[in-house]
Protein backbone atom coordinates (compact mmCIF):
# COMPACT_ATOMS: atom_id res chain seq x y z
CA UNK A 1 0.00 0.00 0.00
CA UNK A 2 1.13 3.22 -0.63
CA UNK A 3 2.98 5.45 2.26
CA UNK A 4 1.27 9.05 2.55
CA UNK A 5 2.87 11.25 5.21
CA UNK A 6 1.41 15.03 5.50
CA UNK A 7 1.11 17.49 8.35
CA UNK A 8 -2.41 17.62 10.44
CA UNK A 9 -2.70 20.40 12.62
CA UNK A 10 0.87 21.03 12.96
CA UNK A 11 2.14 17.29 13.38
CA UNK A 12 3.64 15.41 10.97
CA UNK A 13 2.12 12.28 10.36
CA UNK A 14 2.48 8.95 8.07
CA UNK A 15 0.19 5.86 7.17
CA UNK A 16 0.19 3.25 4.68
CA UNK A 17 -3.01 3.53 2.97
CA UNK A 18 -5.16 2.15 0.45
CA UNK A 19 -5.23 4.51 -2.76
CA UNK A 20 -8.70 4.74 -2.58
CA UNK A 21 -8.99 5.99 1.30
CA UNK A 22 -10.57 9.19 1.61
CA UNK A 23 -8.66 11.78 3.36
CA UNK A 24 -12.08 11.91 5.39
CA UNK A 25 -11.52 7.95 6.22
CA UNK A 26 -7.49 8.62 6.73
CA UNK A 27 -8.83 11.49 9.92
CA UNK A 28 -11.34 9.42 11.10
CA UNK A 29 -10.00 5.95 10.73
CA UNK A 30 -6.33 6.23 10.65
CA UNK A 31 -6.09 9.27 12.72
CA UNK A 32 -8.82 8.78 15.15
CA UNK A 33 -9.58 12.55 14.88
CA UNK A 34 -13.35 12.11 13.99
CA UNK A 35 -14.27 16.07 14.45
CA UNK A 36 -14.03 15.97 10.87
CA UNK A 37 -17.84 14.05 10.04
CA UNK A 38 -18.81 12.59 7.24
CA UNK A 39 -22.51 13.30 6.34
CA UNK A 40 -23.71 12.63 2.77
CA UNK A 41 -20.52 10.87 1.25
CA UNK A 42 -21.63 12.87 -1.93
CA UNK A 43 -19.69 16.04 -2.30
CA UNK A 44 -22.66 17.93 -0.75
CA UNK A 45 -23.16 18.29 3.10
CA UNK A 46 -20.12 19.87 3.58
CA UNK A 47 -19.60 18.13 7.12
CA UNK A 48 -16.40 16.85 6.52
CA UNK A 49 -15.03 20.64 5.48
CA UNK A 50 -10.92 20.70 6.21
CA UNK A 51 -8.60 22.89 4.81
CA UNK A 52 -5.59 21.37 2.78
CA UNK A 53 -2.77 23.74 1.65
CA UNK A 54 -4.98 26.96 3.61
CA UNK A 55 -7.79 26.14 1.10
CA UNK A 56 -11.11 25.01 2.24
CA UNK A 57 -12.18 21.21 0.50
CA UNK A 58 -14.37 18.95 1.23
CA UNK A 59 -12.40 16.05 2.90
CA UNK A 60 -14.76 12.89 1.53
CA UNK A 61 -13.49 13.67 -2.12
CA UNK A 62 -9.73 14.53 -1.75
CA UNK A 63 -7.69 11.33 -1.88
CA UNK A 64 -5.58 10.85 1.33
CA UNK A 65 -2.39 9.78 -1.20
CA UNK A 66 -2.93 13.39 -3.40
CA UNK A 67 -2.19 14.85 0.20
CA UNK A 68 1.55 13.82 0.02
CA UNK A 69 3.69 16.58 1.88
CA UNK A 70 0.08 18.88 2.16
CA UNK A 71 -0.94 20.78 5.04
CA UNK A 72 -4.05 19.55 6.90
CA UNK A 73 -6.03 21.81 9.12
CA UNK A 74 -8.80 20.11 10.63
CA UNK A 75 -11.86 21.49 13.69
CA UNK A 76 -9.42 20.15 16.11
CA UNK A 77 -6.60 22.27 15.43
CA UNK A 78 -8.47 25.51 15.75
CA UNK A 79 -8.37 25.94 19.40
CA UNK A 80 -5.49 26.88 21.97
CA UNK A 81 -5.76 24.59 24.44
CA UNK A 82 -9.18 25.58 26.32
CA UNK A 83 -9.05 28.74 24.31
CA UNK A 84 -11.86 28.34 22.02
CA UNK A 85 -10.92 29.62 18.23
CA UNK A 86 -12.84 33.33 17.49
CA UNK A 87 -15.02 31.10 15.45
CA UNK A 88 -15.47 28.69 17.60
CA UNK A 89 -16.58 31.15 20.33
CA UNK A 90 -18.85 33.02 17.89
CA UNK A 91 -20.78 29.57 17.55
CA UNK A 92 -21.31 28.83 20.61
CA UNK A 93 -22.31 32.30 22.17
CA UNK A 94 -24.86 32.89 19.02
CA UNK A 95 -26.25 29.10 19.43
CA UNK A 96 -24.96 27.97 15.90
CA UNK A 97 -26.13 24.93 16.21
CA UNK A 98 -28.64 22.48 16.87
CA UNK A 99 -27.46 18.61 16.81
CA UNK A 100 -24.13 19.59 16.36
CA UNK A 101 -23.24 17.13 13.01
CA UNK A 102 -22.53 20.20 10.75
CA UNK A 103 -20.70 21.98 13.33
CA UNK A 104 -17.11 20.93 11.92
CA UNK A 105 -17.37 22.02 8.18
CA UNK A 106 -19.53 24.88 9.13
CA UNK A 107 -16.94 26.65 10.89
CA UNK A 108 -13.80 25.07 8.50
CA UNK A 109 -16.01 26.82 5.73
CA UNK A 110 -16.23 29.73 7.64
CA UNK A 111 -13.15 30.18 8.11
CA UNK A 112 -12.71 29.53 4.41
CA UNK A 113 -15.11 32.22 4.29
CA UNK A 114 -12.98 34.94 5.68
CA UNK A 115 -10.26 33.46 3.86
CA UNK A 116 -11.64 34.57 0.44
CA UNK A 117 -14.02 37.71 1.59
CA UNK A 118 -12.51 39.30 4.48
CA UNK A 119 -13.99 40.14 7.90
CA UNK A 120 -16.87 42.30 7.12
CA UNK A 121 -19.74 39.48 5.66
CA UNK A 122 -22.79 40.69 5.29
CA UNK A 123 -25.89 38.27 5.64
CA UNK A 124 -27.09 37.62 2.34
CA UNK A 125 -23.19 36.96 1.18
CA UNK A 126 -22.93 34.46 3.94
CA UNK A 127 -26.09 32.55 3.22
CA UNK A 128 -25.07 32.49 -0.46
CA UNK A 129 -21.04 31.22 0.42
CA UNK A 130 -22.81 28.40 2.17
CA UNK A 131 -24.26 27.13 -0.33
CA UNK A 132 -21.50 23.93 0.25
CA UNK A 133 -22.88 23.07 3.80
CA UNK A 134 -26.47 21.73 4.50
CA UNK A 135 -27.40 22.12 8.31
CA UNK A 136 -30.16 19.00 8.85
CA UNK A 137 -31.29 20.49 11.62
CA UNK A 138 -32.04 23.92 9.16
CA UNK A 139 -31.19 25.99 11.88
CA UNK A 140 -29.09 28.32 9.49
CA UNK A 141 -30.05 31.89 10.90
CA UNK A 142 -27.90 31.57 14.30
CA UNK A 143 -25.01 29.62 11.86
CA UNK A 144 -25.22 33.01 9.26
CA UNK A 145 -25.07 35.06 12.84
CA UNK A 146 -22.01 33.12 14.31
CA UNK A 147 -20.37 33.50 11.20
CA UNK A 148 -21.07 37.48 10.63
CA UNK A 149 -19.43 37.73 14.22
CA UNK A 150 -16.73 34.83 14.56
CA UNK A 151 -15.57 37.01 11.18
CA UNK A 152 -16.04 40.14 12.79
CA UNK A 153 -13.86 38.61 16.32
CA UNK A 154 -11.26 37.40 14.13
CA UNK A 155 -10.32 40.93 13.19
CA UNK A 156 -8.90 41.51 16.13
CA UNK A 157 -7.42 38.31 17.09
CA UNK B 1 -14.84 2.97 -4.26
CA UNK B 2 -13.17 -0.14 -5.73
CA UNK B 3 -9.44 0.13 -5.52
CA UNK B 4 -7.50 1.22 -7.95
CA UNK B 5 -3.27 1.90 -8.38
CA UNK B 6 -2.93 5.95 -7.87
CA UNK B 7 -0.01 7.43 -10.07
CA UNK B 8 1.08 11.20 -9.94
CA UNK B 9 3.27 11.60 -12.73
CA UNK B 10 5.10 14.93 -13.08
CA UNK B 11 4.36 15.80 -16.93
CA UNK B 12 2.02 15.78 -19.06
CA UNK B 13 4.02 13.30 -21.34
CA UNK B 14 4.54 10.81 -18.47
CA UNK B 15 0.87 11.01 -17.72
CA UNK B 16 -0.11 10.15 -21.93
CA UNK B 17 2.30 7.72 -21.91
CA UNK B 18 0.41 5.18 -18.79
CA UNK B 19 -3.36 6.69 -20.09
CA UNK B 20 -2.10 5.74 -23.85
CA UNK B 21 -1.34 2.07 -22.57
CA UNK B 22 -3.92 1.56 -19.45
CA UNK B 23 -7.36 1.48 -21.12
CA UNK B 24 -8.57 1.42 -17.99
CA UNK B 25 -6.89 4.22 -16.34
CA UNK B 26 -8.58 7.65 -15.86
CA UNK B 27 -7.03 10.95 -15.73
CA UNK B 28 -7.75 12.52 -12.77
CA UNK B 29 -7.80 16.77 -12.22
CA UNK B 30 -9.90 18.10 -9.42
CA UNK B 31 -11.50 15.07 -8.94
CA UNK B 32 -14.90 16.69 -7.68
CA UNK B 33 -17.08 14.82 -10.90
CA UNK B 34 -14.20 11.72 -10.75
CA UNK B 35 -14.30 10.77 -7.43
CA UNK B 36 -17.98 10.79 -6.49
CA UNK B 37 -18.52 9.15 -9.50
CA UNK B 38 -15.83 6.73 -8.38
CA UNK B 39 -17.39 6.07 -5.04
CA UNK B 40 -21.29 5.05 -6.40
CA UNK B 41 -19.39 2.44 -8.11
CA UNK B 42 -19.78 3.93 -11.51
CA UNK B 43 -16.86 3.81 -12.99
CA UNK B 44 -14.30 1.24 -12.39
CA UNK B 45 -10.33 2.07 -12.95
CA UNK B 46 -7.54 -0.14 -13.28
CA UNK B 47 -5.41 3.42 -12.19
CA UNK B 48 -5.97 6.90 -11.33
CA UNK B 49 -3.60 9.48 -12.76
CA UNK B 50 -3.56 12.38 -10.75
CA UNK B 51 -2.95 15.62 -13.02
CA UNK B 52 -1.91 17.39 -9.70
CA UNK B 53 1.63 17.10 -10.08
CA UNK B 54 1.97 18.30 -12.85
CA UNK B 55 3.14 22.34 -13.07
CA UNK B 56 2.37 25.24 -15.25
CA UNK B 57 -1.11 24.27 -16.23
CA UNK B 58 -3.18 26.90 -14.31
CA UNK B 59 -2.17 30.10 -16.09
CA UNK B 60 -4.77 32.20 -17.18
CA UNK B 61 -3.38 35.05 -19.60
CA UNK B 62 -4.25 36.72 -23.10
CA UNK B 63 -2.52 35.41 -26.36
CA UNK B 64 -3.43 37.32 -29.76
CA UNK B 65 -6.50 38.74 -28.08
CA UNK B 66 -7.77 35.54 -26.77
CA UNK B 67 -8.27 34.69 -23.34
CA UNK B 68 -6.02 31.24 -23.07
CA UNK B 69 -7.06 29.27 -19.22
CA UNK B 70 -4.65 26.64 -18.31
CA UNK B 71 -6.49 22.93 -18.32
CA UNK B 72 -5.75 23.44 -14.19
CA UNK B 73 -7.33 26.16 -13.43
CA UNK B 74 -9.49 25.84 -10.59
CA UNK B 75 -12.91 27.45 -10.95
CA UNK B 76 -12.21 29.47 -8.50
CA UNK B 77 -8.96 31.24 -10.10
CA UNK B 78 -11.03 31.33 -13.30
CA UNK B 79 -14.14 33.68 -11.15
CA UNK B 80 -11.20 35.74 -9.76
CA UNK B 81 -9.53 36.63 -12.80
CA UNK B 82 -9.24 40.17 -13.41
CA UNK B 83 -8.04 39.20 -16.57
CA UNK B 84 -11.41 36.61 -17.69
CA UNK B 85 -13.44 39.45 -15.79
CA UNK B 86 -12.40 42.17 -18.40
CA UNK B 87 -12.22 39.45 -21.55
CA UNK B 88 -15.11 37.69 -21.08
CA UNK B 89 -17.13 38.55 -17.69
CA UNK B 90 -19.57 36.06 -18.78
CA UNK B 91 -17.18 33.13 -18.25
CA UNK B 92 -16.50 34.70 -14.84
CA UNK B 93 -19.70 34.41 -13.77
CA UNK B 94 -20.54 31.40 -15.26
CA UNK B 95 -17.72 29.89 -13.07
CA UNK B 96 -19.18 31.41 -10.13
CA UNK B 97 -22.01 29.38 -10.19
CA UNK B 98 -20.64 25.64 -10.68
CA UNK B 99 -21.18 23.88 -7.04
CA UNK B 100 -20.17 25.93 -4.36
CA UNK B 101 -17.22 27.36 -3.02
CA UNK B 102 -15.53 24.20 -1.82
CA UNK B 103 -16.18 22.81 -5.06
CA UNK B 104 -14.59 25.39 -7.15
CA UNK B 105 -11.64 25.54 -5.10
CA UNK B 106 -10.51 22.13 -6.04
CA UNK B 107 -12.47 21.72 -9.77
CA UNK B 108 -11.24 22.79 -12.74
CA UNK B 109 -11.91 23.92 -16.14
CA UNK B 110 -9.99 21.16 -18.21
CA UNK B 111 -11.54 18.08 -15.26
CA UNK B 112 -14.98 19.89 -16.17
CA UNK B 113 -14.53 19.67 -20.00
CA UNK B 114 -13.05 16.46 -20.63
CA UNK B 115 -15.99 14.84 -18.30
CA UNK B 116 -17.91 16.34 -20.35
CA UNK B 117 -20.77 16.14 -18.08
CA UNK B 118 -24.41 16.46 -19.60
CA UNK B 119 -25.43 19.10 -16.96
CA UNK B 120 -21.89 20.98 -16.24
CA UNK B 121 -21.45 24.86 -17.59
CA UNK B 122 -17.87 24.88 -18.94
CA UNK B 123 -18.87 23.40 -21.69
CA UNK B 124 -21.74 25.81 -22.94
CA UNK B 125 -19.41 28.33 -22.67
CA UNK B 126 -16.75 26.60 -24.64
CA UNK B 127 -19.62 25.62 -27.42
CA UNK B 128 -21.32 29.02 -27.23
CA UNK B 129 -17.96 30.83 -27.14
CA UNK B 130 -16.37 28.87 -30.27
CA UNK B 131 -13.51 27.75 -28.17
CA UNK B 132 -10.76 26.03 -29.15
CA UNK B 133 -9.56 22.86 -27.11
CA UNK B 134 -6.00 22.52 -26.84
CA UNK B 135 -4.46 19.16 -26.16
CA UNK B 136 -1.08 17.38 -25.93
CA UNK B 137 -1.85 16.26 -29.21
CA UNK B 138 -3.76 18.99 -31.12
CA UNK B 139 -6.40 21.32 -31.13
CA UNK B 140 -10.43 20.64 -31.45
CA UNK B 141 -13.00 22.91 -32.09
CA UNK B 142 -15.67 22.85 -29.16
CA UNK B 143 -18.10 22.08 -32.04
CA UNK B 144 -16.31 18.71 -32.40
CA UNK B 145 -15.28 18.00 -28.92
CA UNK B 146 -18.84 17.14 -27.67
CA UNK B 147 -20.00 13.96 -28.43
CA UNK B 148 -22.28 12.20 -26.44
CA UNK B 149 -23.30 11.45 -22.70
CA UNK B 150 -19.88 11.92 -20.95
CA UNK B 151 -18.04 11.56 -24.06
CA UNK B 152 -15.63 13.84 -26.71
CA UNK B 153 -13.11 13.34 -28.97
CA UNK B 154 -10.21 12.99 -27.11
CA UNK B 155 -8.46 9.85 -27.46
CA UNK B 156 -6.68 7.75 -24.73
CA UNK B 157 -3.54 9.38 -23.97
CA UNK B 158 -5.12 12.89 -25.17
CA UNK B 159 -4.98 15.38 -22.25
CA UNK B 160 -6.33 19.11 -22.53
CA UNK B 161 -3.55 21.54 -21.29
CA UNK B 162 -5.63 24.67 -22.34
CA UNK B 163 -8.76 26.04 -23.46
CA UNK B 164 -8.75 28.96 -25.81
CA UNK B 165 -11.80 31.53 -25.65
CA UNK B 166 -12.24 34.29 -28.39
CA UNK B 167 -13.39 37.45 -27.16
CA UNK B 168 -16.99 38.23 -28.16
CA UNK B 169 -18.28 41.23 -28.64
CA UNK B 170 -20.96 40.45 -25.77
CA UNK B 171 -22.08 37.46 -24.00
CA UNK B 172 -24.01 35.81 -20.90
CA UNK B 173 -25.02 32.83 -19.34
CA UNK B 174 -28.39 31.47 -17.40
CA UNK B 175 -28.76 28.95 -15.81
CA UNK B 176 -31.88 27.16 -14.16
CA UNK B 177 -29.90 25.17 -11.78
CA UNK B 178 -31.35 22.00 -9.86
CA UNK B 179 -31.51 23.48 -6.05
CA UNK B 180 -29.33 20.77 -4.44
CA UNK B 181 -26.68 19.34 -7.36
CA UNK B 182 -26.43 22.69 -8.06
CA UNK B 183 -26.14 21.44 -12.29
CA UNK B 184 -28.33 23.01 -14.76
CA UNK B 185 -31.15 21.71 -15.38
CA UNK B 186 -31.38 24.19 -18.41
CA UNK B 187 -28.45 26.25 -19.09
CA UNK B 188 -28.28 28.60 -22.56
CA UNK B 189 -24.83 30.80 -23.22
CA UNK B 190 -25.59 33.24 -25.69
CA UNK B 191 -22.85 34.46 -27.56
CA UNK B 192 -22.25 37.82 -30.43
CA UNK B 193 -19.06 36.84 -31.88
CA UNK B 194 -17.69 38.50 -35.31
CA UNK B 195 -19.69 35.10 -37.37
CA UNK B 196 -22.99 36.15 -35.86
CA UNK B 197 -24.73 34.65 -32.78
CA UNK B 198 -23.99 31.52 -31.03
CA UNK B 199 -26.45 29.80 -28.62
CA UNK B 200 -25.43 26.94 -26.95
CA UNK B 201 -27.22 24.86 -24.56
CA UNK B 202 -26.44 22.32 -21.25
CA UNK B 203 -28.54 20.31 -19.38
CA UNK B 204 -31.30 19.60 -21.46
CA UNK B 205 -29.74 16.67 -23.46
CA UNK B 206 -27.26 13.86 -23.88
CA UNK B 207 -24.78 16.78 -24.60
CA UNK B 208 -24.04 20.05 -25.23
CA UNK B 209 -25.75 21.31 -28.33
CA UNK B 210 -26.44 24.49 -30.40
CA UNK B 211 -30.07 25.99 -31.54
CA UNK B 212 -29.92 27.13 -35.08
CA UNK B 213 -33.02 28.36 -35.07
CA UNK B 214 -32.50 30.47 -32.14
CA UNK B 215 -28.94 31.50 -33.55
CA UNK B 216 -30.38 32.63 -37.14
CA UNK B 217 -32.94 34.61 -35.28
CA UNK B 218 -30.40 36.41 -33.20
CA UNK B 219 -27.92 37.50 -35.52
CA UNK B 220 -30.45 39.51 -37.65
CA UNK B 221 -31.43 41.51 -34.16
CA UNK B 222 -30.01 40.77 -30.44
CA UNK B 223 -33.48 41.26 -29.10
CA UNK B 224 -35.99 39.75 -27.03
CA UNK B 225 -38.55 40.64 -29.99
CA UNK B 226 -35.99 38.34 -32.51
CA UNK B 227 -36.94 35.87 -30.51
CA UNK B 228 -40.69 35.89 -30.61
CA UNK B 229 -42.52 33.05 -32.72
CA UNK B 230 -39.01 31.17 -32.71
CA UNK B 231 -39.97 27.70 -31.63
CA UNK B 232 -36.36 25.02 -32.48
CA UNK B 233 -37.46 21.61 -33.43
CA UNK B 234 -35.46 19.70 -30.73
CA UNK B 235 -34.37 16.14 -30.88
CA UNK B 236 -34.31 14.16 -27.88
CA UNK B 237 -34.73 16.41 -24.64
CA UNK B 238 -33.61 15.04 -21.60
CA UNK B 239 -36.56 14.07 -19.43
CA UNK B 240 -35.88 12.88 -15.82
CA UNK B 241 -37.24 13.71 -11.84
CA UNK B 242 -36.78 17.02 -12.14
CA UNK B 243 -38.15 17.87 -15.43
CA UNK B 244 -40.00 16.77 -18.69
CA UNK B 245 -38.90 16.78 -21.95
CA UNK B 246 -41.14 19.40 -22.77
CA UNK B 247 -40.63 21.57 -19.77
CA UNK B 248 -37.10 21.28 -20.77
CA UNK B 249 -38.03 22.91 -24.02
CA UNK B 250 -39.80 25.53 -22.61
CA UNK B 251 -37.12 26.07 -20.03
CA UNK B 252 -34.34 26.45 -22.68
CA UNK B 253 -36.08 29.46 -24.50
CA UNK B 254 -36.64 30.91 -21.17
CA UNK B 255 -33.14 30.58 -20.40
CA UNK B 256 -32.07 31.85 -23.93
CA UNK B 257 -34.19 35.00 -23.62
CA UNK B 258 -32.97 35.70 -19.91
CA UNK B 259 -29.16 35.51 -21.40
CA UNK B 260 -30.37 37.97 -24.41
CA UNK B 261 -31.53 40.10 -21.56
CA UNK B 262 -28.25 39.72 -19.55
CA UNK B 263 -26.68 40.83 -23.27
CA UNK B 264 -28.02 43.84 -23.43
CA UNK B 265 -27.92 44.81 -20.13
CA UNK B 266 -24.86 43.24 -18.41
CA UNK B 267 -26.02 44.19 -14.74
CA UNK B 268 -29.38 42.01 -14.88
CA UNK B 269 -28.74 38.87 -13.06
CA UNK B 270 -29.22 36.19 -15.25
CA UNK B 271 -28.57 33.25 -12.82
CA UNK B 272 -31.19 32.01 -10.32
CA UNK B 273 -28.91 32.29 -7.32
Amino acid sequence: MPLVTMTVNGTAVSAEVEARTLLAEFLRNDLEMTGTHVGCDTTQCGCCTVHLDGVGVKSCTVLAVACQGAQVLTIEGLATGDALHPMQAAFREHHGLQCGFCTPGMIMSALDMVRRKGHDLDERLVRHELEGNICRCTGYHNIVKAIQAGASAMKGA
Amino acid sequence: MYDFQYLRPATVDEASRVLATQPDARPMSGGMSLLPATKQRLSHWSAIVDLGGVAGLDEIRMEHGALVIGARARHVSVLSSSVVRAAIPALAELAEGIGDPLVRNRGTIGGSVANADPAADYPAALLGLGATVVTNHREIAADDLFTGLFETALEAGEIITAVRFPVPKRAAYAKYRHPASRYAVVGAFVAETAEGVRVAVTGAASHVFRVPAFETALSKSLSQDALVGVTPAYGDLNADLFASSEYRAHVIGEMVRRAVQACLHPSTPSRNA
